[in-house]
């Protein structure tokens, strides 16, 4: 392990790495990290069939999806997550090739992006609240808080992993023989990305 | 006239000195991406497109005479963008089999399982 200090700070080098060590010749954090995703396919596989098994199934003059949507405001959520995408996956390709600031620029830039889309989908739920529409209002309601909030609370998490991983980048503690750590995240940001596009399309803009 | 042997050249280290080859470092060129990985332009792009596809998506959503194909259109849309962003952005399309094998098989088994499910509650016909 070397240590080199250059006038983006220091930072603590390791061996490069090849193929790791492992009898598949796989990233054993990875592999983990493509279960878990698949795994969590599953999970918002249910969340998503339960609105649609619910969604037009709640009791008569009751609040409905048409009353409470505002499809302007959801595609500006929805890119704004999808832009974010892109400057993680700009972070990673700046960590592959050593640039530290620009890493630490682009996974600012993300954990704005989904910080602001966390703030955009908490001031839906307190304005479809305004409007009526609570978790115990009916069926509906139930099956969208549960299952748009499980995906806010995806994208907190990960707002808070970019953030940790921005502070480590800023104490030098995150060199680019760690690259793997900042493409872990990544995966997890992406995949967070596309629940979303599944739940925007069919939640959202399918009538 | 001087013998080249024993002379080192400064752009290609000795095998046995240590150093670390141009090709065994990711940042001999801070411009080229990362195993085969594409460039950012190129990831730029893709993100263009992206964003247009969603533009497409809402568009759609507020054309009445699309209303018969509207859920066609949707569901292709979000397909495409769903994939566009699995193969490039995590990169699944240069990444081992193994891992492919892995989302895919959640994806499938997602699908498989939940469509069974809203079948059998008859959500299709709603």
């Amino acid at each position: 392990m070397t240590v080199t200090t250059t006038s983006e700070g220091t930072h603590t080098e390791e061996a490069p790495a090849g193929h790791p060590p492992t009898s598949t010749g796989l990233s054993n954090e990875k592999v983990a990290m493509w279960a878990f995703l698949g795994s969590e396919c599953l999970l918002f596989g249910a969340l998503i069939s339960t609105y649609l098994l619910y969604r037009g199934r709640s009791a008569p003059n009751t609040i409905t999806p048409e009353d409470v949507y505002d499809i302007p405001y959801t595609s500006v959520s929805s890119f704004v997550l999808l832009m974010s995408s892109l400057t993680m996956v700009l972070a990673l390709a700046a960590i592959q090739r050593g640039d530290h600031r620009r890493v630490r620029i682009w996974l600012l830039t993300t954990g704005l992006l989904g910080a602001s889309f966390v703030a955009g989908q908490m001031y839906e739920f307190t304005v479809f609240y305004r409007e009526g529409l609570k978790i115990s209002s009916n069926l509906f309601g139930s099956s969208f808080f549960v299952l748009t909030g499980f995906h806010g609370a995806h994208v907190t998490l990960g707002v808070l992993m970019l953030l940790s991983l921005w502070s480590l980048s800023l104490r030098g503690k995150l060199p680019a023989s760690r690259s793997e750590t900042v493409e872990l995240v990544g995966l997890y940001w992406h995949f967070v990305d596309i629940v979303w596009i599944v739940i925007f399309t069919v939640v959202y803009l399918i009538p | 006239m001087a013998s080249e042997a024993g002379t080192s050249t400064p752009d290609r280290p000795a095998p046995d000195s240590g150093a670390v080859t141009d090709e065994a470092t990711p940042d001999h060129d801070p411009t080229a991406p990362a195993h085969g990985h594409p460039t950012e332009a190129a990831y730029v792009k893709v993100a263009l497109f992206l964003a247009a596809v969603t533009a497409l998506e809402v568009a759609v959503y507020y054309v009445p005479a699309l209303e018969g194909v509207l859920v066609p259109i949707l569901l292709a849309c979000g397909l495409i963008k769903f994939v566009m962003v699995v193969a490039v952005f995590m990169h699944l399309r240069f990444e081992s089999r193994i891992f492919r094998r892995l989302f895919v098989l959640g994806v499938l088994l997602a699908l498989f399982v939940y469509t069974i499910v809203l079948t059998t509650f008859d959500v299709w016909s709603r």
